[in-house]
C-alpha cells in the first residue's frame, strides 16, 4: 500500500497494530485486589482491567472487553508499561499520557517509552477518549480499596 | 451496476444530481485534501439554497412575533407560521380531521405525545395502571425512552415487539402482543440504525383495530419516502425538519384532532392558553395548545420550503435515487471480505449499516475521513435493536438526493482500504 494517509501514518503505526492483533496482559486475574470498568456508551467500547497490588506494586494486571483498535492497543500498551510497577509511578505514567493527548505536553518530553506511538491520537480529538478508556479504568481501580 | 444506474437515470440523471448538488453550498468543499463526499444524512441532510433564502427573507422582511401583534409585521410573520403548517400539513397528506404542531425535531414530538397521554391535567392521564404500550425494538431511543418514562409514571407495562434474526418485523408478531389492556403502539418508519423500512401500514392498522392510540417515528422516511397520513392508521406522526433538507431545531407532530386533544401539554405559557386569572387557566384550541412559547418561525418557514424543494423535484424520484446508491453501496459492500450489511433486503431505503469482522467502526469512520468521507460509526442511539441482532457498533452511509454513484465507490474503495490497514 503506497500514498498512505496520515491517519494511517500517524494512528495505526506497527506497534499500535500489532498490540491490537495480539494484545498483552488479555483476560481477567481470577482474584484481583481491585478492579474497575470503563465504559464508553457512545462507541460501545467497554473495558474491564482487574490488578493485583501488594505493597504499593501493581504486581499483575489484565485487561478484557471490546473496543476500537486504538482503544485495545492503549489498554494493552498500558498494562505492557504498569506491570510491576510501583503504584505511584503507575499513576505518574497515567498523568504524563493524558497530557500528551490533550496537548498539555509534547511527546518528547513526556518519557512514554512505547507509548509514544499513541501520540499521533491527540491529533484527532474524537478519538482520544478511545485511547484513554483502559486508562481511566485502571485509575478507577486503584482509586477502589477492596 | 449497469441496470442499477439506469434506474438511476430514469429517477433523478447524473446531470439532474449535479444541478441539484450547485445548491447545496457546503458539498462543494475538500476535507481531509479530498472532495467532501457527504453520506451522513440520516443524522442530518443539508440544506439547499432556496431553503437558506426563504429563512433569510423571513428574517430580514417579516420577522416579528407571531399570534399577537396588531402590527405589520407581526400579522405578516404569523402568515408565514400559518403558511408553513398548511404546506407541511399538505405535504404529509393530512386531511381535515389532522392537525400539525410545530416542535423542535422528532424527539420533542415523541415526547409531546408521550408525556401527553402519560400526564394527568384536567382529565386523568390516557394510560392507566397495568395498560400496556408495545414498542418495536427497531426505535431510536427517542421513541424508546420516552414511553419507558411513561410506563414507569403510570404503572403501565412496557412490551417490545421483537424483530427476527434478520431486523424484521412481522405482523403475526404484533398480533400476538395486542391485549384489550394496550393503550398506545409506537413503531418507526424506518429503522435508523439499520436502514429497515418496516411494514408500518399493516402494523398500525393491526394495532389500531385492537383499539390501541398509534405513533409513527417518520424521522428517516421524511426526506425521501414520506408517508401518506390520510391512508394511515395513524394517530400521531412525528418527524424532524432537518433530516428533510430543513433547518436543524425544526419538526411536527402531525396526527388526528382527536388524538392530540387527549395530550396534556407539555408546556404551559404563553400563546398556548385562552384564558388566564391568578389562580386558574383554560388552554387554547389545537394547535397552539400544545405550542407553548414563542416557536422557531424562521424555522417553520425553513421547514415549509424544504417541503417544497423537495415536492418540486418530486419524492418518487429522490425515493429511487436514495434506493439505487443504498443498493449500489450494499451490494458492494457484501462482496468485501469479513463484512455484513444489515438488513440488506431492508426494501426501499436510504441508510446501509454494516459490520466487519475483527474491525470496529470507529477505526473505519476515522480513516473515511481521512478520504473526505463523512459516516456515522456508533451505536446510533439504537442500543437495544443492536444488542438484539448480536452486534455492536456499526458503521452507517445514508444518501441523499444529492450524493452519487460516484461517492458510492469511493466508499466501497474506502471501505476496502481500511479492513487492509486494521485487519
Amino acid at each position: 500500500m503506497t500514498d498512505n494517509t496520515a491517519a494511517e501514518l500517524d494512528l495505526y503505526q506497527d506497534v499500535v497494530m500489532d498490540h491490537k492483533r495480539s494484545p498483552r496482559h488479555f483476560g481477567t486475574l481470577p482474584a484481583p485486589t481491585h478492579q474497575a470498568r470503563g465504559q464508553n456508551p457512545s462507541c460501545g467500547d467497554d473495558l474491564q482491567v482487574t490488578l493485583n497490588v501488594a505493597r504499593g506494586q501493581v504486581q499483575d494486571i489484565r485487561f478484557s472487553g471490546q473496543g476500537c483498535a486504538i482503544c485495545i492497543a492503549s489498554a494493552s500498551m498500558m498494562a505492557e508499561a504498569v506491570h510491576g510497577c510501583d503504584v505511584a509511578d503507575a499513576q505518574q505514567l497515567q498523568r504524563c499520557f493524558r497530557a500528551v493527548l490533550t496537548g498539555e505536553l509534547e511527546p518528547e518530553a513526556a518519557h512514554l517509552g512505547k507509548l509514544v506511538s499513541l501520540a499521533g491520537v491527540r491529533r484527532y480529538p474524537g478519538r482520544i477518549k478511545c485511547a484513554l478508556l483502559g486508562w481511566h479504568a485502571l485509575m478507577h481501580a486503584l482509586g477502589n480499596a477492596p | 451496476m449497469g441496470d442499477r444506474h439506469a434506474v438511476d437515470h430514469a429517477a433523478l440523471g447524473d446531470a439532474g444530481v449535479e444541478s441539484l448538488r450547485a445548491l447545496f453550498p457546503v458539498l462543494a468543499q475538500t476535507v481531509n485534501g479530498a472532495p467532501l463526499a457527504y453520506l451522513d444524512n440520516a443524522a442530518t441532510t443539508q440544506t439547499p439554497l432556496p431553503v437558506q433564502d426563504a429563512m433569510r427573507r423571513f428574517e430580514q422582511h417579516d420577522r416579528a412575533n407571531i399570534h399577537r401583534g396588531v402590527h405589520t409585521l407581526s400579522q405578516r410573520a404569523t402568515e408565514a407560521f400559518e403558511h408553513a403548517r398548511s404546506t407541511l400539513k399538505r405535504f404529509v397528506d393530512a386531511g381535515a380531521a389532522h392537525e400539525l404542531v410545530f416542535t423542535s425535531g422528532t424527539t420533542e414530538a415523541l415526547n409531546l405525545v408521550a408525556h401527553g397521554l402519560s400526564t394527568s391535567g384536567a382529565a386523568p392521564a390516557v394510560i392507566q395502571p397495568d395498560d400496556e404500550i408495545v414498542v418495536s425494538a427497531l426505535e431510536h431511543h427517542a421513541n424508546l425512552v420516552p414511553w419507558q418514562q411513561a410506563a414507569r409514571r403510570c404503572g403501565a407495562r412496557l412490551r417490545i415487539l421483537r424483530p427476527d434474526a434478520q431486523g424484521r418485523l412481522h405482523v403475526a408478531d404484533l398480533a400476538r402482543l395486542l391485549t384489550p389492556r394496550t393503550r398506545v403502539f409506537a413503531v418507526t418508519a424506518c429503522a435508523n440504525a439499520t436502514g429497515e423500512r418496516p411494514p408500518y401500514e399493516a402494523l398500525l392498522a393491526l394495532a389500531a383495530d385492537a383499539g390501541a392510540l398509534t405513533v409513527l417515528d417518520a424521522a428517516q422516511a421524511v426526506g425521501h419516502a414520506v408517508p401518506d397520513l390520510s391512508a394511515l392508521a395513524c394517530d400521531f406522526m412525528a418527524f424532524s425538519g432537518h433530516k428533510m433538507y430543513g433547518p436543524m431545531g425544526t419538526g411536527a407532530l402531525v396526527g388526528r384532532r382527536v388524538a392530540l386533544e387527549r395530550l396534556e401539554p407539555l408546556r404551559y405559557g404563553g400563546d398556548m392558553v385562552a384564558w388566564v386569572s391568578a389562580t386558574e387557566t383554560t388552554f387554547a384550541e389545537l394547535p397552539m395548545r400544545l405550542e407553548g412559547g414563542t416557536p422557531n418561525v424562521a424555522g417553520a418557514v425553513g421547514q415549509a420550503a424544504a417541503a417544497t424543494f423537495i415536492d418540486g423535484i418530486g419524492r418518487g424520484r429522490i425515493e429511487a435515487h436514495a434506493s439505487a446508491l443504498r443498493e449500489h453501496a450494499a451490494t458492494g459492500l457484501s462482496e468485501l471480505p469479513g463484512l455484513t450489511v444489515l438488513a440488506a433486503d431492508a426494501g426501499p431505503s436510504a441508510i446501509v449499516s454494516f459490520v466487519a469482522d475483527g474491525v470496529h467502526p470507529h477505526d473505519i469512520g476515522t480513516l473515511l475521513d481521512e478520504q473526505g468521507i463523512a459516516v456515522r460509526t456508533g451505536h446510533h442511539c439504537a442500543q437495544p435493536l443492536l444488542e438484539h441482532l448480536r452486534l455492536g457498533p456499526t458503521t452507517r452511509a445514508s444518501f441523499a438526493l444529492y450524493n452519487t454513484h460516484a461517492e458510492v465507490e469511493r466508499l466501497l474503495a474506502g471501505v476496502a482500504r481500511a479492513l487492509k490497514v486494521l485487519r
